[in-house]
């Protein structure tokens, strides 16, 4: 871009000046003003991270939301944990600036204040010779593990923090894996996407990642074995390996049943990642990005399709939202309250469940919609619409006392 | 004394200031690493854990980029400035 001035000194005030128009200081900053939220006591929380910042909306019923100005302007936001343990009210987000690369960030008055630490959240050793790109993973363990919260980072690394994220350390069994020279990058970039601590062992552990697959851990993250059997991999040469699928999202049920949305296939494991099953039948397409898995209920989970890789959007340009209550066995279409028409993709992270009941589920598009279901899926509310794309969503119901800043 | 100038944008993180009068240092290295002892997270900001300048924060010294000189190894005097500018980069 030419400024049109001359000297390094006037280059770099111009360029300030049109940085500073661009981000307003009070909503580009890494500590943001409060924004003009005016719920009082709202019941649920839903954060959105898109390419150009967060919105947090508030409900106190889930048909009618809040949505507050932008922070963090400019900057993406690939990655947010809503950690409601032990009566917290704590937002974990995962930033990235272009310029000035990524940073964990953590809120206890839902956005009023933000914290970084001095000591970077996540970052490599000396000796690792890496840098992290981007997180993309953040998720608070179970009620029973209340101060272990994971990450999952490009590049492809699992992290663990037992102080509710505020430090996290590499999981060096993953990061060590014999494996690892053969796993490669998806468009979006090399990163372990999807982590999931067993509810009732703490020792099972499964991460996903693209490329590479479903990895296992019996003993609590030291050693990892592959998992992805039986997941197709039709754009390699061997189509069922044993490593190196696509896979783009998973989910456990309340019972720890997998299940997977595959690049090209949805898939189900009844016995940990030892062997999938197709349950793509009845669906009308099998590529997405999208899975979710109810917070209580064994057997339901929620796919949002896309025609195939190479038409990426929704069947007949009309985004709707697919459950199964019986593990994959039947489907049921629902587009209650959802446009006529969407182009638009939805990614692997901006969709969510909270843990509500029933459960509310949540979605954004790369347009920059996000809807909003108080039953489960069956009928939807528009939130927002025109944000940037959205990358990530996440949604919990709130304790009670939570004000968003 | 060096002066180093940085982008109001990272004012926040390095204690409300853009401009600072360095005594010591003679390299871009030791004025980063000066800078990032003071304000940690300004540190990583203009460089990731492996020490390197991320790729659009550019560094200039009395109007050279120092990516066509030694990079962080590029000598300063005193006397000298470094501008720290962040590249229009974006979409």
């Amino acid at each position: 871009m030419e400024l049109g001035v001359n000297s390094d000194r006037e280059k770099a005030g111009a360029v300030d000046e049109l940085l500073a128009f661009l981000m307003h200081p009070t909503l580009a900053r890494l500590v943001p003003a409060c924004s003009d939220m005016h719920m009082e006591n709202p019941r649920y929380l839903l954060a959105i991270g898109t390419k150009k910042g967060l919105w947090l909306a508030t409900s106190t019923d889930r048909r009618a939301w809040d949505l507050s100005e932008p922070q963090f302007l400019m900057q993406e936001i690939p990655a947010i944990g809503i950690d409601t343990r032990e009566g917290r009210n704590r937002l974990l987000v995962g930033v990235r600036s272009e310029h000035f690369g990524p940073t964990v960030v953590h809120s206890d008055d839902l956005g009023a204040t933000w914290t970084e630490p001095e000591r970077a959240s996540i970052a490599f050793a000396e000796g690792d010779d890496a840098a992290v790109e981007r997180i993309w993973q953040i998720l608070p363990d179970s009620e029973e593990r209340p101060d272990v919260v994971w990450a999952g980072v490009q590049p492809i690394s699992l992290w663990k923090s037992t102080d509710g994220g505020e430090t996290f350390e590499l999981n060096r069994g993953l990061w060590e894996h014999p494996d690892k020279s053969d796993w490669g990058a998806g468009y979006g970039g090399a990163a372990a996407h999807s982590i999931i601590p067993d509810k009732q062992d703490s020792q099972l552990l499964h991460v996903a990642m693209s490329t590479g697959g479903v990895y296992r851990s019996r003993n609590g993250g030291e050693s990892w074995e592959r998992a992805s059997k039986g997941i197709s991999a039709y754009f390699l040469p061997d189509p069922e390996p044993e490593m190196g699928q696509c896979v783009h999202k998973i989910a456990a049920d309340a019972d720890g049943r997998l299940y997977a949305q595959n690049h090209r296939g949805v898939f189900r494991s009844d016995n940990q990642g030892e062997k999938w099953i197709s349950i793509a039948e009845g669906l009308p397409a099998d590529f997405g990005f999208v899975m979710l898995t109810h917070p209580r209920r064994s057997g339901t989970a929620w796919v949002i399709p896309l025609v195939s890789d190479y038409e990426r959007v929704a069947p007949e340009g009309h985004l709707a939202v697919h459950r199964t209550d019986d593990a994959g066995e039947t489907w049921h279409k629902f587009d209650d309250g959802l446009p006529a028409k969407d182009f638009n993709v939805v990614l692997r992270d901006a969709a969510a469940v909270d843990d509500g009941d029933p459960a509310g589920v949540y979605f954004g598009t790369r347009g920059g919609s996000v809807y909003a279901s108080g039953d489960e899926g069956e009928s939807f509310v528009e939130v927002a619409s025109r944000l940037p794309d959205v990358l990530c969503v996440r949604a919990a119901v709130l304790h009670s006392g939570g004000a968003a800043g | 004394m060096v002066t180093l100038v940085l982008p109001t944008i990272l004012a926040e993180v390095a204690g409300g200031r853009t401009e600072f009068a360095l005594s010591g240092v003679n390299s871009v290295r030791a004025a980063l690493d000066d800078l990032a002892g003071r304000y940690p997270i300004l540190g990583r900001r203009l460089r990731d854990e492996r020490g390197r300048l991320r790729r659009y924060v550019n560094v200039y010294v009395d109007g050279d980029d120092v990516r066509r000189r030694e990079g962080l190894d590029t000598a300063v005097a005193e006397g000298q400035e470094i501008l720290v500018i962040q590249s229009v980069a974006g979409g």
